[in-house]
């Protein structure tokens, strides 16, 4: 046999996926034909997955500046200011390809790969949330990627010690074939400690650290960049292995080392694996390196240097130490146990060469392997999802609001998620203050003071398919609606836009609408976007053809308490509190779960938002919670406001004695998904001053009743309902526990 | 006052363990790498939770036969008080300092939340200041705690009173519905015979704080305050 490294055969553009007049931009900017291992290169780094090719027009309209903001997008991951010199780094990634193959372990490495981006920043990592995105719950293999996609979080997350502390599961037949996985990772550090993955000068060397080099995961970047197919079991070998023991001791030899001041850059080997971090860290610095394949510890023999220069093996690191620190931070990699090689010097001519026992492989510029060509389309919206969204919403009067009531606590999308946070341990590191399904956001402590840190995850993916533009803005609101009703104020925002084959009109246009909504919300919240993900081509197979899942902004956000002992969460907490609606409840039935679950009906306009009015509910019920006057709540989303005061009446195992104005249509107010809604509350005593308040601030509200008994009784005028909390509990609890037994 | 917390690759909780120690309990703490053979001059040590080892081969297996077990043992077999939590209850029944085994939840998954436990010895120095019977809210987590001893051992452990704690009810009563793994006779933590070594499944460190929901955990490591016997090399 010849070398492996064969690099002499005529290639071709497809072969790498590139274009045709792809290809010929590399042609250009070498100024000859590319070999194989030099397209191969090239076709990596220009994938959606590496490149952005199809979004980073669009995502150059994103804020991403921000008094807060440390760290914008372009690194691992954003970084924001907590205050009093601490950090906050936090980054949401997609696994959602590996995951439709493989469940288990494409979560597992899901959360891995999102933990090194982290303590690459230089941060511990100390909380996981996750999006989770199936089929319905009836289906078989729903459930067999529910239950593997949780096993896989839990086998990587609690192994490695960090705790996963919330996030959200839906469940909608778009994604029966195509589930979504997006796992955001937070992690704490000082400001001053803060990393960026550069090579920095001329001479410093490059350590390669973690696991040995594979097969595995070969091409990764191409795969999640491609339609998923029936041939994509056969991609399998393209799914990645993940060890947590092994990333256990690469954290904390990383963060050892980092502390120490050994460390001039640092990043982990993603998408596209050693040629993306190596070409990215050179391109930061504006030099090129020296790279020799030979010295990559591989796990197989024979290893073509192509192979080594894109597997996506799992736990390994790239470190950039100035020559005079090397015998140092060897010894500390050793002593952590892990296998640690020079692999590569930085050098002055600005290109990414690669050796292998003297012999030039490839010799590629790092400026234009960094410079993939970009295209913006036009878009056209979908006349079908036009059609939808139009339909006029006149379901015939609910006969039975309580009958529907239970319907909206069992649909997976709204029943309660125990039997899944049950199995992340999401305790350990001692700072879950408020533990999940408590309340709308975590809420971690900062130990030794008095702050702490909430997070979430959100996107109501109806709203967005139906209007993407208003959905994407109820995805930000809905997020920072979250924070606030732990007392926290919102930050940043880390963000996965998941979403269908971008050379489809339709699909370009939700991309195009949705971060336009984006913007928006994010300029009005004052939510920067520090950085995020684009997970394009998630498709299913649908009577007419291949379709687009919904489009699915996810939103992740972090927010700050200053005092830990001023906050809020869900359950109703004493009998005779009054309960306050903040915000207005107005009659909005246009594409609600509503509709979706009693109906079996996806229609509708979903609700305007109006921006300003949704900031003024926030910042009126965060100054509540700061104050110390109110202690309890909730957001209205979706299920509305009763499944928003079901969940306060189980979680507090109190009911109450609900009275709204009746209004036109009674099912609307009760579940009605209108925006800028948050539901408090308070002891009788203080209760006066709310109204005072609210009154000053002039903000919509209105006093809905009071926390007494053991059942949730709503009237609406001259209907209603009152259903015993135990039996609103089983119907809530029953679903998804079922599903996973 | 001082404790050796043993920190084993993929051990977890060993900071934690050491922040219950040092802010909430006032103890000053060693943090002991596995490949020491001597854990120096202390009062106490502790073998924390997490996944040593990676789990790999069976839960606390490896790290029974690291170079600090030797050390822990010797400290134990004269009468030194040693507590294993989680994982590292799991590394003294592999080490053969506790009896019984830790298998698989019944549940097949893995468990996270807060159980109440009874504390049915209140005279072993990691539980002195608790009272007999009190009820502890305490957290778990783990994908191994089901305790498992075969009839005619368990009959020797009861006989010989080494259950320190048991899983109960709300108002202390042995029931299977309060049994979160399937461990037989609700055990939640076991001693042995001379009663200075400890093992239990529940996280105390982790319920030192009333802010994370439990303060039960603190008196567990107070508890040593109680124990006048001097550091043993």
């Amino acid at each position: 046999m010849s070398s492996p490294d064969i690099i002499s055969v005529p290639t071709t553009a497809a072969q790498f996926g590139l274009s045709e007049p792809e290809f010929d931009l590399v042609v250009g900017h070498l100024g000859r034909q590319p070999n194989a291992l030099e397209a191969a290169m090239f076709g990596a780094l220009w994938s959606e997955h590496c490149g952005y090719k199809n979004s980073k027009p669009l995502l150059a309209r994103l804020p991403t500046e921000g008094a807060a903001v440390l760290q914008g997008p372009g690194e691992n991951a954003g970084v924001v200011d907590l205050g009093d010199g601490d950090a906050l780094a936090f980054k949401m990634e997609s696994h959602n390809h590996p995951s439709a193959v493989e469940p288990f372990q494409g979560a597992a490495t899901g959360v891995g790969g999102i933990l090194r981006d982290v303590f690459a920043m230089g941060a511990r990592p100390f909380a996981v949330l996750d999006s989770l995105r199936f089929g319905p719950l009836e289906s078989d293999r729903s459930r067999y990627l529910l239950a593997g996609v949780v096993e896989g979080i839990a086998h990587y997350g609690n192994a490695i010690g960090v705790p996963t502390v919330g996030g959200e599961i839906h469940f909608h037949d778009c994604y029966r074939d195509n589930p979504l996985v997006n796992v955001m990772a937070l992690g704490l550090m000082k400001a001053k400690d803060m990393k960026t993955g550069t090579v920095g000068a001329p001479g410093n060397v490059l350590i390669y650290v973690g696991s040995k080099t594979g097969r595995d995961g070969l091409g990764g970047a191409v795969f999640a960049s491609a339609d998923l197919s029936d041939s994509s079991d056969a991609d399998r070998p393209a799914v990645q292995v993940g060890d947590p023991f092994m990333e256990k001791l690469l954290l904390e030899a990383c963060l050892e080392a980092v502390r120490e001041g050994l460390v001039v850059g640092i990043q982990d080997m993603g998408a596209a694996g050693l040629t993306s971090s190596v070409a990215e860290m050179a391109h930061r610095a504006g030099q090129g390196v020296d790279f020799q394949v030979g010295q990559v510890p591989t796990r197989e023999p024979n290893m073509g240097a192509a192979e080594v220069m894109l597997s996506e093996s799992q736990e390994r690191m790239v470190l950039v130490i100035s020559p005079e620190r090397l015998g140092e931070v060897l010894e500390l990699l050793a002593r952590w146990e892990l296998d640690a090689v020079e692999v590569g010097k930085v050098a002055d001519h600005g290109r990414f060469k690669l050796y292998r026992d003297g012999t030039l492989l490839a010799d590629l510029p790092v400026a234009a392997l960094n410079d993939p060509p970009t295209y913006t389309r036009t878009g056209i919206e979908s006349t079908q999802v036009r059609r939808q969204r139009e339909t006029p919403v006149d379901p015939p009067q609910d006969p039975d609001l309580a009958t529907s009531l239970l319907l909206l606590m069992a649909s997976p999308t709204i029943a309660s998620k125990r039997a899944v946070f049950q199995q992340f341990d999401h305790q350990v590191m001692t700072n879950t203050v408020v533990l999940p399904g408590v309340a709308d956001a975590a809420v971690l402590r900062l130990k030794g003071t008095t702050k702490a840190v909430a997070a979430t995850i959100d996107c109501n993916a109806r709203f967005v398919y139906l209007d993407p533009e208003e959905g994407a803005k109820h995805a930000v609101a809905e997020a920072a609606r979250n924070l606030v009703c732990v007392g926290a104020t919102p930050l940043g925002v880390t963000d996965n836009l998941n979403f269908g084959n971008p050379n489809r009109a339709d699909v370009y246009y939700q991309l195009e609408r949705a971060i336009d909504g984006l913007r928006q919300a994010c300029i009005a919240l004052g939510t920067p976007v520090t950085g995020g993900n684009v997970s394009l081509y998630n498709q299913y197979r649908a009577d007419e053809g291949l379709r687009a899942i919904h489009p699915t902004p996810t939103v992740g956000m972090v927010g700050l308490l200053r005092d830990v002992t001023r906050r809020a969460t869900m359950p109703f907490k004493r009998g005779g509190d009054i309960v306050f609606l903040v915000g207005e409840n107005t009659e909005e039935l246009g594409a609600s779960e509503y509709l979706a679950a009693v109906h079996g009906r996806e229609i509708g306009r979903p609700p305007r938002i109006d921006l300003a009015t949704e900031r003024a509910v926030q910042d009126a019920v965060r100054s509540l919670i700061e104050d110390g006057v109110c202690d309890t709540a909730h957001d209205c989303s979706e299920g509305g406001l009763a499944v928003a005061l079901a969940e306060m009446a189980i979680g507090g195992d109190r009911g109450a004695e609900i009275a709204l104005s009746g209004g036109s249509r009674p099912e609307a107010q009760l579940f009605g998904e209108a925006p800028s809604r948050i539901v408090i509350a308070v002891s009788p005593g203080p209760a006066r001053v709310v109204s005072e308040y609210l009154e000053l601030a002039g903000v919509a509200y209105r006093r809905l009743g009071v926390v007494t008994g053991s059942s949730l009784r709503i009237t609406a005028g001259a209907v209603g309902l009152n259903v015993e909390l135990t039996t609103l509990r089983e119907r809530y609890e029953y679903p998804i526990r079922e599903a996973l037994s | 006052m001082k404790v050796a917390v043993v920190r084993f690759p993929g051990s977890n909780c060993d900071d934690d363990t050491r922040h219950a120690l040092e802010m909430v309990a006032g103890i000053e703490v060693d943090l002991v790498w596995h490949g020491q053979e001597s854990v120096g001059k202390v009062d106490a040590i502790i073998l924390p939770g997490g996944f040593s080892y990676g789990d790999y081969l069976r839960s606390g297996a490896l790290a029974s036969h690291s170079p600090v077990m030797a050390a822990v043992e010797h400290f134990a077999r004269r009468g030194g008080p040693v507590l294993g939590i989680c994982n590292g209850f799991q590394v003294l029944t592999e080490r053969g300092l506790l009896p019984g085994q830790l298998a698989r939840n019944r549940s097949l998954h893995f468990v996270c939340r807060t159980v109440t436990v009874r504390v049915d010895r209140n005279d072993l120095p990691f539980t002195s200041r608790y009272r007999e019977r009190q009820l502890l809210r305490l957290p778990i987590a783990h994908n191994e705690g089901r305790y498992f001893l075969p009839p005619s051992a368990l009959e020797e452990v009861e006989g010989n009173g080494q259950v320190a704690l048991r899983y109960a009810s709300a108002d202390g009563a042995r029931d299977d519905a309060s049994n979160p793994n399937g461990s037989v006779a609700n055990i939640a933590g076991v001693t042995n015979r001379v009663g200075n070594v400890l093992g239990l499944m529940p996280h105390p460190e982790r319920a030192v704080e009333p802010l994370l929901g439990s303060g039960d955990g603190a008196a567990l490591f107070e508890s040593l305050f109680s124990v006048g016997s001097p550091a043993i090399v």
